[in-house]
């Protein structure tokens, strides 16, 4: 059943160049309808990932399978499309003639103005590209993508060098386009990019994966969430028992607790305990990855796909 | 909406992404380029006025010297165009629209059709312009001659397209024809466009044989001049089209191939 290939298969990709290790065994599946985020500092190899699977680069080992077909033959098909960084464009045409040359290139494409419309440029589709913004350019790339109604929507940090209300334009045209059912996975370096548009965190850290879950789980993989409750006479024992709790402090009648697991600590707090103002607060995912892209954060523990 | 099955029945567009809308788009975006319009049109069209008026030079070789000059013209503007046309990739390249076009269907060698097409089209219309130019204002010549010696001067263009494609691939700029345009000067001047070789300095027309222009200028005239058809504008001919053609297919090679 061809509904149930995964957009995107990876199993064991790497990728060197001279003695740099870009891709370090990477595996990932990613299933159709998912928003992914593939998330890491500059030089994580998020670029070089997302290269292998539209078969712009190859990688040294390892197995890439889009839709259940080569990257190649994926593209030929218009099943996959992508924004990238440093796919260029024709200054000496207009937005409208951008997209009317690229749509003759595929077998089969959507009509133009939908897809003006869809990417928002259908009011600035006379301007030059020459006189288009970064972020107009941006969404015309985000049209030419939209030409083969792709399945899989690839973008590599689509909107580096936006200004926030460029980046929010852009961002809405991809989500209300998501909505219809596209997959997308996107690389990002912008934590809150990740967290609010992916239902799935990817993260990368010198070519390898360090965490890959609902930006939820990411985020409490490195120290957790921290449980906070006003609470006389706290058994520190008993609470630094309980699953998951990292450290215990206590401040007169307030105890502060740092846990990966911070719902077993509210229900013994609510149930076994006569605390109260029971408050949990989620450590940001920017602390998240800070800790996990660190020096010191390869040890983390993945935990399993979101899938 | 978005069709989840069967992938594989998705079509694969026929000639690898060449067509007619893509041809003609590609020709309306070389025609609004006012530098290469200039170059291509207008300074042939100037050029081939001046050498007229500015000398009165005996005939060559039993033909009329305007004759011989708008043939060498002819070629001189068909290079231009074929050049610009060709070189159009190395700007595409320095944009980076050529990595844009790898998100396509696009085969690359149906981009490099398109490019050569588009560069011997112009070539063409320079021709033309120089010809008509050369016949409102009273170059005598056979209708025979008229007809084999335009064929000739585009035609032979094509090993000027394969240069500017080769120069495309070594120089990703987007202001390639500002280092090319000089260039093709010389070679015009030296392989005896402008000015027949034989009127030219002993000097020059010991190094004329080996420039690219030598061949297709003597050939083109061919069918005005008459006489022996010497071999070595032939092999001049093909040396050159066999070093730029097979340069510019590795270059290409070596651009698109995954990394």
């Amino acid at each position: 059943m061809q509904e149930h290939l995964p957009a995107v298969e990876l199993d064991g990709i790497d990728r060197s160049y001279g003695s740099v290790h870009a891709v370090d065994g990477v595996s990932f599946k990613l299933e159709q309808g998912e928003i992914a985020a593939l998330l890491g500092p500059n030089g994580a190899g998020k670029t070089t990932t997302l290269d292998i699977i539209l078969g712009l680069g190859r990688p040294d080992h390892g197995r890439v399978a889009v839709l259940g077909m080569s990257p190649q033959n994926a593209i030929e098909r218009g099943l996959v499309a992508a924004v990238l960084q440093t796919g260029g464009l024709l200054k000496d045409l207009t937005i409208r003639e951008t997209v009317e040359l690229t749509a003759t290139l595929f077998a089969k494409s959507q009509p133009v103005d939908e897809v003006l419309k869809r990417a928002g440029i259908d009011g600035i589709a006379g301007r030059m590209v020459r006189k288009a913004s970064g972020g107009e350019q941006q969404r015309l790339r985000f049209a030419l993508a939209l030409l083969p109604d792709p399945v899989l929507m690839v973008l590599d940090e689509p909107t580096a060098g936006m200004d926030v209300e460029g980046r929010r334009d852009f961002w809405n045209a991809i989500r209300s386009d998501a909505a219809r059912g596209r997959t997308v996975l996107f690389a990002t370096h912008y934590l809150e990019e990740a967290d609010a548009y992916a239902d799935r965190v990817i993260l990368l850290r010198q070519g390898k994966i360090v965490a890959d879950g609902t930006p939820v789980e990411v985020r409490s993989l490195s120290a957790g969430r921290s449980v906070r409750a006003t609470l006389p006479n706290a058994d520190e024992a008993k609470l630094s028992g309980l699953p998951g709790v990292r450290s215990i402090e206590v401040r007169g009648d307030r105890v502060l607790i740092q846990t990966t697991d911070s719902d077993a600590v509210a229900r013994y707090l609510l149930t076994a305990t006569a605390a109260r103002d029971v408050e949990i607060v989620a450590q940001n995912l920017e602390e998240a990855f800070l800790t996990l892209t660190g020096e010191d954060g390869a040890k983390a523990n993945p935990v399993g796909g979101a899938a | 909406m978005i069709p989840t099955a069967n992938f594989d029945a998705r079509p694969v567009p026929a000639f690898g992404g060449f067509n007619l809308t893509f041809l003609y788009l590609e020709v309306r975006r070389l025609l609004r380029n006012r530098r290469t319009v200039l170059l291509s049109v207008v300074v042939p069209v100037a050029l081939f006025f001046l050498f007229r008026s500015a000398r009165r030079l005996p005939a060559a070789e039993g033909a009329n010297f305007e004759a011989v000059t708008m043939v060498g013209i002819a070629v001189y503007g068909a290079m231009l165009a074929a050049t610009s046309g060709g070189a159009m990739v190395s700007v595409e390249r320095a944009l980076g629209w050529s990595r844009q076009l790898r998100l396509t269907p696009l085969r690359p060698a149906a981009y490099v059709a398109i490019k050569l097409i588009t560069a011997m089209l112009l070539g063409l219309v320079s021709v033309l312009v120089v010809f008509v130019a050369g016949g409102i204002t009273g170059v005598q010549m056979s209708a025979g001659t008229w007809v084999l010696s335009a064929l000739l001067a585009w035609v032979t263009a094509l090993v000027f397209a394969s240069f500017g494609l080769f120069m495309g691939y070594v120089l990703p700029t987007e202001n390639v024809m500002q280092i090319i345009g000089p260039l093709l000067g010389v070679f015009a001047f030296f392989g005896g466009l402008f000015v027949p070789l034989s009127l030219l300095p002993s000097a020059i027309q010991s190094i004329g044989p080996y420039m690219p222009t030598y061949g297709v200028a003597a050939i083109a005239r061919y069918p005005l001049l008459g006489g022996t058809f010497d071999p070595t504008w032939l092999l001049n001919l093909v040396v050159w089209t066999l070093i730029l053609a097979g340069g510019a297919m590795v270059l290409f090679r070596r651009d698109t191939r995954r990394v």
